[in-house]
C-alpha cells in the first residue's frame, strides 16, 4: 500500500510538472495568436496547422541559439538567476488540489501532491522567495539596465505582496482554514467565495497581474527605458527560462484564483448529473482547467488591452489604494464573521 | 532518514553561517544569510511546526532578506568601496566576540538536555495550536509587540518624510 502510495504521489507531481512545461509552452502560442486578433492580424501560422508547432519551433530556436555571458559577469550568480525562476515557479503546484479523489484498486487518493495544512501559506512564501531570481540575475549580469529592472521588480513585487496578502487573509477568516483543499471543498456547487468577496478577488487579480510581471505591470522588463529589463543580458535558454517561468506563474496563478475565489474543481449541479465518484472527479479537473483556461486569458486580454503604468503611478496604486482597500475589506470581512456567528 | 536531513541541515546552516562573516561580497554576504534562514525553516520543518517554517520563510527570507539585497545593490556595494576599521577595534570586536561564545558555551553547558516532547509528534507547531497560545495564553505580550511594530512602522514614516 505504502509503495503504491509513493507511486502514485510521484507519477502525479511528475505529470504535475509536465502539464504545467506544456500549458506554458501553449500559452506562448496562445499569447501571440490573441495579440494578433486584438491587433487585427493573423498570428503565427507558418508551423504546423494553425501554428501549432510555433511552441516547438520556439523552443529549439532557444536551446541553439548562442550561449553568451557577460565577461564583468558573476558566473555562479549568473546561471543561479534563471535556475530559481524556473525552481519558485514549479515549486507552488505541489499544493493545488486539481481535483476531488481518485478511486484505483480500492484505495482513494487525492488528486493533489500534498494536503499540507498551510497550503495557501505555503504559496504565499514560494511567491515572496520568486523575487530571488530577478534580482540575483539582474545583479550578476552587472548591467545597469539589468540591475535597474531587478530592483524595480524587487520593489514591485514587495509592495503588492503585501496587498495580496490582505485580500488573501479576508479568505482565510472565512473559510477557518489554511488548506487549499478544505477552501475549494467549502465552495461545493455554486456556493464560490468570488460572490462573498468581490473586492478581495479584485484585488487579488491586480496583485497576481503584478507579480507575474505581467502588463500594465511589466515594468522590471519595460523596453522603452530598460531595453529588456533584468534579462537584457541573457540569451538562448537562459532567457527562455525566464520567459517560461512567466508563463508558468501565470498558470499558477490563473489556478490560484480559481481555486480560492471559482470553486476550483467544483461546478453547479455536480451533484444531480447521477456520475460515479471518479468520474465526477475527473469531470471535476476538466472545469477546473476551463477555468484556469479562462483566467489565462483574462491575463493576456489585459496585456494586449491596458497601457504600462508609469513607475510612481504603480507605487501609488500599491501602496496607497490597494492596500487601505485591502484592509478596508479585510475588517469588514472580520466584522460580519463575527456578526454571523 | 531524518537524522540524515538533519545532520545536512546543521552542516549547510552552519556553512553559511560561517560565509555570511568571512565572505568579503557584502552581496555574497546577504545570499549566504538567506540560505541560512532557510536553513532554519528546514529544521522547523523536522521538528513538525510547518507554520513557524513557512512564517519564517515569508518574514525573513522573502522580506527582510529581500530589503537587505535591495540596498545592498541599490548602494552597489563592492570591494573596493569596502573601509577597513582600524586594527584596535578589530582586535577589540574578536575579545568581545570570543567573550560572548563563552558566556554562551558556559550557559548550555549548565542546561540539561531534556526532551520534554517528542518533536515529531508533538503538534504545537502547527497553525491551530499556536494560535490557542498565542492568544490565550500570551496576549498581552502579544500585542504589546504589534504596538512596537506599530510605532517603528510610524517613526520610518517620520524619518522618510524628513527631508
Amino acid at each position: 500500500m505504502d509503495q503504491q502510495f509513493i507511486i502514485y504521489k510521484t507519477v502525479l507531481a511528475l505529470s504535475i510538472m509536465l502539464i504545467s512545461l506544456l500549458v506554458a509552452m501553449y500559452s506562448t502560442l496562445a499569447e501571440r495568436k490573441l495579440a494578433a486578433f486584438f491587433q487585427d492580424r493573423l498570428g503565427p501560422d507558418r508551423a504546423g496547422p494553425f501554428g501549432l508547432l510555433q511552441p516547438l519551433a520556439d523552443g529549439v530556436k532557444l536551446f541553439f541559439k548562442e550561449e553568451f555571458m557577460p565577461a564583468s559577469a558573476n558566473k555562479f550568480l549568473y546561471i543561479l538567476g534563471p535556475s530559481i525562476t524556473m525552481l519558485v515557479a514549479l515549486l507552488t503546484s505541489a499544493v493545488i488540489p486539481w481535483g476531488d479523489s481518485l478511486t484505483i484498486n480500492g484505495q482513494t487518493y487525492r488528486v493533489q501532491v500534498a494536503d499540507v495544512n498551510i497550503g495557501i501559506l505555503y504559496v504565499f512564501a514560494v511567491v515572496s522567495v520568486g523575487v530571488y531570481g530577478i534580482m540575483i540575475g539582474g545583479w550578476a549580469s552587472n548591467n545597469k539596465y539589468a540591475l535597474l529592472g531587478a530592483i524595480r521588480a524587487a520593489s514591485q513585487m514587495i509592495s503588492y505582496e503585501l496587498a495580496m496578502g490582505l485580500s488573501i487573509i479576508a479568505v482565510i477568516m472565512m473559510s477557518g482554514t489554511l488548506s487549499l483543499q478544505e477552501i475549494v471543498d467549502q465552495q461545493k456547487g455554486f456556493n464560490w467565495n468570488v460572490w462573498y468577496q468581490p473586492l478581495g478577488f479584485i484585488i487579488f487579480l491586480i496583485c497576481a497581474l503584478a507579480e507575474c510581471n505581467r502588463a500594465p505591470f511589466d515594468l522590471p522588463e519595460c523596453e522603452t527605458e530598460l531595453v529588456g529589463g533584468y534579462h537584457t543580458e541573457y540569451s538562448s535558454m537562459k532567457l527562455g527560462f525566464y520567459l517560461f517561468a512567466e508563463y508558468i506563474n501565470m498558470f499558477i496563478s490563473a489556478a490560484i484564483i480559481s481555486a480560492l475565489y471559482f470553486g476550483g474543481y467544483h461546478f453547479p449541479f455536480e451533484d444531480s448529473l447521477g456520475l460515479s465518484a471518479n468520474m465526477l472527479t475527473i469531470v471535476g479537473m476538466v472545469v477546473f482547467f476551463i477555468k484556469i483556461t479562462f483566467f489565462g486569458f483574462v491575463f493576456m486580454w489585459i496585456r494586449w488591452t491596458l497601457p504600462r503604468f508609469r513607475y510612481d503611478q504603480l507605487m501609488g496604486l500599491g501602496w496607497k489604494k490597494l492596500i487601505p482597500l485591502a484592509i478596508f475589506n479585510m475588517v469588514i470581512t472580520g466584522l460580519i464573521v463575527r456578526l454571523l456567528n | 532518514m531524518k537524522v540524515y536531513l538533519f545532520y545536512f541541515l546543521c552542516i549547510l546552516a552552519l556553512y553559511s553561517a560561517l560565509m555570511v562573516v568571512i565572505s568579503r561580497k557584502p552581496v555574497h554576504n546577504v545570499l549566504y544569510l538567506t540560505l541560512a534562514m532557510f536553513c532554519i525553516a528546514g529544521h522547523y520543518i523536522l521538528l513538525n511546526a510547518q507554520f513557524l517554517a513557512v512564517v519564517h520563510i515569508i518574514v525573513y527570507a522573502g522580506a527582510i532578506m529581500v530589503l537587505f539585497l535591495f540596498t545592498v545593490m541599490l548602494l552597489n556595494l563592492n570591494n573596493e568601496s569596502e573601509f577597513r576599521k582600524p586594527a584596535l577595534v578589530q582586535l577589540g570586536a574578536v575579545v568581545a566576540g570570543g567573550l560572548l561564545m563563552l558566556t554562551l558555551v558556559g550557559v548550555l553547558k549548565q542546561t540539561d538536555m531534556v526532551m520534554t516532547t517528542d518533536p515529531t509528534t508533538t503538534q504545537i507547531g502547527l497553525v491551530k495550536n499556536l494560535g490557542k497560545v498565542l492568544y490565550n495564553d500570551f496576549l498581552l505580550p502579544f500585542e504589546v509587540s504589534s504596538i512596537l511594530f506599530l510605532s517603528a512602522m510610524v517613526g520610518a514614516v517620520l524619518l522618510g518624510k524628513k527631508d
